[in-house]
């Protein structure tokens, strides 16, 4: 199978381990993710106002190139880009005047026909989560994993679609396919605090506090995300959060894609955990994720 | 608070204006609560998203205008996601901070001289863009 692919700009640079390891574990599981050409920065957030619509020219464009290209699926493995593509394609679907206005203006003939996936739903609903335990060479049995959804991947859950808004399970079912075990946190779908890192940064380091601690409470060895800003802010925070919390202990926060890819037997020395503030390797080889 | 409601105030244009661009109903808000409960932002607001909806209801132009709740949301839509009457209040946050940032205070909020070369190293492009968009006028 062959999916058209969009990266992002974050995940050519300072994410790139989520992009690598996912490229890696998709050949491994006998899918090809299949970059567009030319494409561009997806603007990083969907405009929330009625009246600005240049912000949706982007990410149109990019969905109607993966038309063009032959493709009726979009794979993304960045939870903005996602959440980003995923609304401007609703409002392609569901929106005459809006949609009239963007394609006139990009001058692309467009109705929404892409439809944008996430790489958990290639996992879980093309391969399968049956077929990727069978995949995965080494479980990572005793790893306790949290799991962190955050806001883009599922919200609003009636435009994503990505699972149910109060307990969704998909990243459960994920972890547990590679033998992990996942824990229940109740701040898994809780704000890290998103782009007020760049703004006002005291709400990015309480919520990460909230989060990080939720998670350690629960028992996690380890915390999950999809998305880089995410990750940004719950393993950047940590110093500053140890500042005014003297007890706070750190827990490292990886990529689904890095956890994948050690399952399906990637060595971790490919898999860019030196980027990571709180280094996952301890916790990773204590728990027997890594062998040494 | 003494409050002073007149029908001019409730239908006046800067209410009108939020109500049209964020396309929400401040009237189908009866005030539960829920949206201010969920919401990750509240400790650093003044206003909690509750309030900003209620004032808005009575036409507070100036009281909502002033206050700092827009500028500390994160848009993670969980008001919306909790909010039993369908109000999506991450976009009257937006309304209110694009009006603000193109009417009253166009400029940049954020100063990427601001950061330290270690911090821009790390963060990724789409905090800054994020930022960006919300942050500068538009």
């Amino acid at each position: 199978m062959k999916y058209p692919y969009f990266p992002g700009c974050t995940l050519y640079t300072k994410a790139k381990k989520l992009d690598d390891a996912g490229r890696e574990c998709s050949r491994r599981l006998g899918f090809e993710l299949d970059e567009l050409p030319d494409w561009t920065c997806c603007g990083a957030t969907f405009p929330l106002v009625n009246d600005y619509h240049i912000a949706m020219s982007g990410p149109t464009r990019i969905l109607a190139d993966t038309k063009d290209q032959g493709g009726n699926k979009l794979v993304t493995l960045c939870s903005v880009c996602f959440n980003v593509l995923k609304r401007t394609n609703h409002v392609m679907r569901t929106d005459e005047e809006r949609r009239a206005k963007i394609t006139d203006f990009i001058e692309r003939d467009y109705h929404g026909e892409t439809e944008v996936m996430h790489y958990l739903q290639v996992l879980r609903d093309d391969i399968g989560f049956d077929q990727l335990k069978e995949k995965v060479v080494k479980p990572l049995e005793g790893l306790k994993v949290a799991c962190y959804y955050g806001c883009l991947l599922l919200r609003p859950v009636k435009e994503i679609g990505l699972d149910v808004m109060e307990n969704p399970t998909i990243f459960e079912d994920f972890v547990r396919a590679l033998g992990a075990e996942p824990v229940e946190f109740p701040f898994k779908i809780e704000c890290c605090g998103a782009f007020q890192t760049v703004h006002s940064m005291e709400v990015a380091t309480r919520c990460s506090r909230d989060i990080l601690n939720s998670a350690k409470n629960n028992g996690a060895d380890v915390v999950i995300t999809t998305c880089p800003l995410c990750q940004f802010n719950l393993d950047d925070r940590q110093p500053e959060i140890q500042k005014s919390d003297a007890n706070f202990t750190t827990i490292p926060v990886v990529y689904f894609t890095q956890l994948l890819a050690l399952a399906l037997g990637i060595s971790p020395a490919d898999l860019g955990f030196e980027r990571n503030l709180v280094d996952p390797l301890p916790v990773l080889q204590a728990k027997g994720a890594i062998s040494d | 608070m003494k409050t002073v409601v007149s029908r001019d105030q409730v239908q006046g244009d800067f209410v009108k204006k939020v109500a049209e661009i964020s396309g929400e109903n401040f009237f189908n808000c009866y005030q539960c609560g829920n949206c201010s409960a969920g919401c990750p932002s509240v400790n650093e607001m003044d206003l909690l998203p509750s309030q900003v909806v209620r004032y808005l209801q009575l036409g507070l132009a100036e009281e909502v205008r002033n206050c700092k709740s827009m500028w500390v949301c994160a848009a993670c839509m969980m008001c919306q996601a909790r909010c039993p009457k369908g109000v999506d209040i991450s976009k009257i946050m937006e309304a209110l901070r694009v009006l603000q940032l193109r009417e009253v205070d166009a400029k940049a909020h954020i100063d990427v001289t601001d950061f330290s070369e270690d911090y821009l190293e790390r963060a990724p492009q789409i905090a800054m863009i994020s930022g960006y968009r919300k942050f500068l006028p538009l």
